[in-house]
């Protein structure tokens, strides 16, 4: 097990009581990742650390690479050149389904739901369980009635109250109900990282909050979340470090305490550069 | 449930008023089959009305041995639409094993069992290559078995020279799905019973299996399939390896059914299939429908076919009536894809 160097930390502008998240070894770190989709660069070389029970949000422009970057980092894309580090091992995702054995949950910005599948089968898709004794060995029978059930259960204790019939199929529902179940899955089965690609982008004032909440529970759990946003006062509210992405590039790392929300926004912007970087 | 205004406004939501209208869509949306069904029972009916004779034991046992080959070509058939594909190519692969079985086992040649394996294995093989080209090299479904249509049909005729073998040059083994046994007058053949196993388990995989959700899946959003962690290749390529087998175990229904093997037993097999599929309430778009629909569906095609000549009507007539139900049927699909919560 190789060491990875830790990218650097600006410590002063992390509040004291949050420091300690910083005194392991990141749980997950990604070293100059490329890609390039034909002569279009997707990622240009950009590093990230992230640390078991941070918030670390990820901001920029349209285009500016974030869902790439975490494409690349949950199996979705395979990086040209670059290496990632799961808890100090080098992985090399080559679908979605490696990521999410490794602990790696994401809801991306499709949200890569089934309309044609109701929302037990959603949030079991890919991981299905079989019903015990020879039905199960044999005849690979499903267990649905067992999934519908943890899966309600599942919904219920992340407190979602928008979806309550776990047979409805995911077509009949609204936008927002879609994204809360890709979140519910998420989060009921991350268990290492969970990664949000604009997770609140078709909920309301309540259904965000909660999104939101779910995130500082996570977090609290000890597990590690990246956060994609553009709405930076959630942002500001619930990251420890903020991931500026710009032209496929990382234009800097800040925090709340360091920047402001009108600072944090010049940098994505290129209006202003960060000093000292 | 507590009585927070929200959850309140939810549950009133859920109890409001649909129109008659609105709930047989909801229905439909859920059992797509149930229009097909509708449909299969009132051409009973009608013809029933029509010939007295129409609703004899005998008269049903020919109309299910009538309905057989199609039904077991459109079981491959729907797993491949299923996953938003379509196999152009189904009558080619049923005719080539079937001509590869006959003429390795003609007269003795061969043991029936190891030229009926050698078939089979021949239109499995033809299937994982139709899926091999749509996978690997991403092909369009609808041109890649318009290209092996023809190739598969080339083959056929040339490895046959074009002739028929009989039944009586052939083995038994390679018959024996044309015998049967009566209850009555009501006549089954072993190559029904072939066709009521494979639709059981085909349609046990569909609906309980990990597999048969991630066809669904596969052929709803093939991406989010993918992301979601589904292993969308494999899984099209298992769909189009097994209808290949399926293919030729219909090759195998045929040559019992036809008391020969014939390169043009069946001309329409392709489009019959299609038919059957698209009536039974299965969507052209993928990640919709039911093996029972395409079952009743493979029915009504047969069961106008039936009844129209034993009224002494044109064929055309049938003809006809095939090619209103299918826009018909389509049309459904459209409108009840628009079902809203
Ligand atoms: N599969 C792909 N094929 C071609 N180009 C791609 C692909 N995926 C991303 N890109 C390109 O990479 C760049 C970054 O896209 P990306 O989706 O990562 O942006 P983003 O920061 O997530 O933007 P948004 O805020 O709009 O979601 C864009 O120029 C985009 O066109
Ligand atoms: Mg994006």
């Amino acid at each position: 097990m190789s060491t990875i160097e830790r990218l650097p930390l600006t410590h002063d502008a992390i509040p004291e009581g949050r420091r300690h998240i910083y005194d392991t070894d990141p749980v997950l770190t990604a070293r100059d990742l490329v890609i390039t989709f034909g002569r279009v660069i997707g990622l240009d070389g950009v590093s990230l650390d992230l640390y078991r029970g941070e918030v670390l949000a990820v901001i920029g422009d349209n285009g500016a690479g974030k869902s790439t970057l975490i494409k690349c980092l949950t199996g979705a894309y395979l990086p040209d050149s670059g290496a990632i580090h799961l808890e100090g091992e080098r992985v090399h995702f080559r679908r979605p389904q490696d990521a999410r054995e490794a602990g790696i949950e994401t809801v991306y910005q499709q949200l890569a739901v089934i309309p044609a599948l109701d929302i037990a089968s959603n949030l079991y898709l890919g991981r299905e369980e079989r019903r015990g004794g020879i039905l199960g060995s044999m005849f690979r029978m499903l267990d649905k009635g067992g999934m519908e059930k943890r899966a309600g259960q599942s919904v219920q204790d992340l407190g979602i109250q928008t979806i309550q019939n776990m047979s409805q199929a995911v077509e009949t529902l609204s936008g927002g109900q879609r994204q809360a179940v890709a979140v519910a899955r998420a989060a009921a089965f991350g268990s290492k990282v969970v990664v949000l690609d604009e997770p609140t982008a078709a909920l309301g004032v309540k259904e965000s909050g909660m999104v939101l909440e779910m995130v500082k529970q996570l977090r609290d759990n000890g597990l590690a979340v990246i956060l994609i946003s553009h709405n930076m006062p959630h942002v500001w509210e619930v990251a420890d470090r903020i991931h500026i992405q710009r032209l496929g590039g990382c234009a800097g790392v800040i925090t709340p305490q360091s920047h402001d929300m009108g600072e944090g926004v010049a940098i994505m912007t290129g209006a202003k550069t960060l000093s000292g970087s | 449930m507590s009585s927070t205004s929200s959850t309140s406004a939810a549950a009133e939501f859920a109890r409001r008023r649909q129109t008659p209208l609105q709930q047989l869509q909801h229905q439909l949306h859920r059992r797509p089959w149930l229009s097909p069904l509708f449909l299969l029972l009132v051409a009973f009916l009608a013809f029933f009305i029509a010939t007295p004779t129409f609703l004899t034991a005998s008269s049903m046992g020919i109309l299910l041995q009538q309905t057989a080959v199609v039904a077991a070509l459109a079981v491959g058939q729907t797993l491949i639409i299923l996953t938003a594909g379509i196999d152009l190519s189904v009558g080619a692969v049923m005719v080539l094993s079937m001509m590869v079985m006959a003429s390795l086992a003609r007269d003795g040649g061969m043991p029936g069992l190891l030229a009926l394996v050698i078939g089979v294995a021949l239109a499995t093989v033809a299937g994982l290559l139709n899926g091999l080209l749509v996978t690997r090299i991403n092909l369009p479904p609808f041109i890649v078995t318009l290209g092996t249509l023809s190739i598969f049909t080339a083959i056929a005729l040339l490895y046959s020279g074009g002739e028929s073998i009989q039944a009586e040059h052939l083995p038994r083994l390679l018959n024996v799905l044309g015998e049967g046994f009566g209850i009555g007058s009501f006549r089954l053949t072993w190559g029904i019973v072939v066709v009521v196993l494979i639709y059981a388990v085909m349609a046990f995989v569909l609906s309980q299996t990990a597999w048969g959700r991630y066809v669904y899946a596969v052929g709803d959003d093939a991406e989010s399939a993918r992301l979601s962690g589904v292993p969308s290749r494999r899984i099209l390529l298992g769909v189009y390896t097994v209808a290949g087998l399926i293919y030729g175990i219909a090759a195998w229904i045929l040559i019992g059914r036809a008391g020969a093997a014939t390169p043009n037993a069946i001309p329409d097999a392709n489009l019959a299939s299609i038919t059957a599929v698209v009536i039974g309430g299965t969507s052209l778009f993928g990640g919709r429908g039911r093996l029972i629909g395409t079952l009743i569906g493979a029915l009504i095609v047969q069961t106008f076919a039936f009844g129209l000549s034993q009224l002494g009507v044109d064929q055309q007539w049938r003809v006809l009536a095939t090619g209103v139900l299918v826009i018909v049927a389509v049309a459904i699909d459209q409108w009840i894809r628009k079902v809203k919560a």
